[in-house]
């Protein structure tokens, strides 16, 4: 395995099957001190609420013990220490470190100053690579495989990096895509590129039912106002890209509706009742994915 | 016609020729030439066939390494390199932009932790010819030709 996870891409198919393998393990009986005695530290240069208690409950339920900060305002970060410093002091205090930070590349740097391994928990807008594990983790649970299935991706796909970050992990897979955004947020040259390079099929639409009853996931974003220029277009897409309960009369059964979350409205709250809706469990999902992380980094691989 | 030169003849070393004039300075100082003690001479706004205006470096005593050498390409794409024994030239190199390139591009996305932090530039070179492009080893972003701006190469 390698040493850190910074970028999705840095593990490979096996080492990604590997990962989700442990969480299923973790799933099944979440408490698990298996690190009593380890310090964990959970250091976010910017808040993130969400990422952080996931995080911090995954370390205790490993039995390992969290320092850190949730934000770096009242750190010695405001006194102009330089990442460098900071990382060589934490690594010397801890066995791990979980890292987020507004600047984009900062965590592969952090991996290469620090003497523990380094986990990314969100870069800028780069990499969120335990989100993209989670993602996966969740699809393989509803499904059953990851190989071979059909996936709509719906809203912003040019700045998502969630979004960027699940093309390049499902590219092991052979999936399909069918990318569905406003012209203003389609996805991104490059990554279209991507997707021709490793022969992986995609059509993109602006139209929301597209392939809606052949997906077996539907990957839905948020679309942020700050995209926008102008705010009317902003109300425009906002409030074209909303799934509602009304077109899933069609899907297949086995069909799920994922959400990195929170959402504002591209999914109706009528659809939260519904089999297909999946967004609330997968959040769940982080916790045994970020213990698999963890364990595996610390040199756990198997229960 | 008697062909005369501008820059005086170097008995041994290197001569780098047809260097856009305006990037003179800069292949000084991404080679360091700043900090040696050979004899280093230089011309400026020479004319040229290939360039219209071009500059010239020959410097005495001194041979470089095709992984360095190669660094200038970022800059002087067109540069012949001549390299000098007794006043003859014993060997013409041609430039390639290496697969890695550390320091002398700053990375194009404002949010990189290398416009921020004291950490040293690294890309891959995705493509080289006909413009280059750039892939940041830090944020994964490309800066590609049109955005390329080289900083010093003092560590
Ligand atoms: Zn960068």
């Amino acid at each position: 395995m390698p040493k850190h996870l910074i970028s999705i891409h840095d593990y490979s198919r096996e080492e990604i099957l590997d990962t989700l393998k442990l969480a299923k393990e973790f799933e099944k009986n979440p408490s698990r001190p298996i690190f009593k005695g380890k310090v964990i530290a959970s250091i976010f240069f910017e808040p993130s609420t969400r990422t952080r208690l996931s995080f911090e409950t995954a370390a205790n339920r490993l039995g390992a013990r969290v320092i850190g900060f949730s934000d770096a305002g009242n750190t010695s970060v405001t006194k102009g220490e330089s990442l460098k410093d900071t990382i060589k002091m934490v690594s010397n205090y801890a066995d791990l470190i979980v890292m987020r930070h507004p600047l984009e590349g900062s965590a592969r740097y952090a991996s290469e100053v620090s003497s523990v391994p380094v986990i990314n928990a969100g870069d800028g807008a780069n990499q969120h690579p335990t989100q993209t594990m989670l993602d996966l983790y969740s699809i393989l649970k509803t499904q059953g495989k990851l190989e071979n299935l059909k996936i709509n991706i719906v809203g912003d796909l040019k700045y998502g990096r969630t979004v960027h970050s699940l093309i390049q992990a499902m590219s092991h897979f052979s999936p399909s895509f069918t990318f569905i955004s406003p012209d203003e947020l389609r996805l991104p040259q490059e990554y279209r590129d991507f997707l021709t390079t490793h022969s992986i099929t995609f059509n993109e639409s602006k139209n929301l039912n597209q392939g809606v009853n052949e997906a077996d996931i539907i990957y839905m974003t948020r679309v942020q106002k700050e995209r926008f220029s102008d705010p009317i277009d902003y109300e425009r897409v906002k409030n074209v890209y909303s799934l509602n309960r009304s077109m899933l009369t069609s899907c297949k059964e086995n069909m799920k509706i994922l959400h990195p979350l929170p959402r504002v409205n591209e999914i109706d709250t009528d659809v939260d009742n519904s089999e297909h809706a999946y967004y609330f469990n997968q959040a769940e999902n982080g916790v045994y994915t970020r213990m698999a992380i963890i364990s595996a980094l610390l040199g756990v691989t198997e229960l | 016609m008697e062909k005369q030169l501008k820059v005086s003849a170097i008995k041994d070393g290197t001569v780098l020729d047809h260097i856009p004039s305006d990037q003179v300075f800069r292949v000084i100082d991404i080679l360091g030439l700043d900090n040696i003690p050979n004899q280093i001479t230089f011309g400026i706004n020479l004319e040229s066939k290939l360039l219209g205006k071009k500059g010239i470096i020959k410097i005495s005593d001194r041979y470089f390494e095709s992984a360095d050498i190669n660094r200038i390409a970022l800059v002087a794409p067109m540069a012949k390199i001549n390299i000098i024994h007794d006043f003859e030239v014993v060997e013409k190199r041609v430039l390639n932009v290496p697969g890695t390139i550390n320091g002398i591009v700053k990375c194009m996305n404002p949010i990189c932790i290398t416009n921020h932090q004291p950490v040293e530039t690294l890309f891959t070179t995705l493509d080289s010819q006909p413009n280059v492009r750039l892939l940041c080893h830090y944020c994964e972003k490309i800066t590609d030709k049109d955005n390329l701006k080289i900083i010093s190469n003092r560590r």
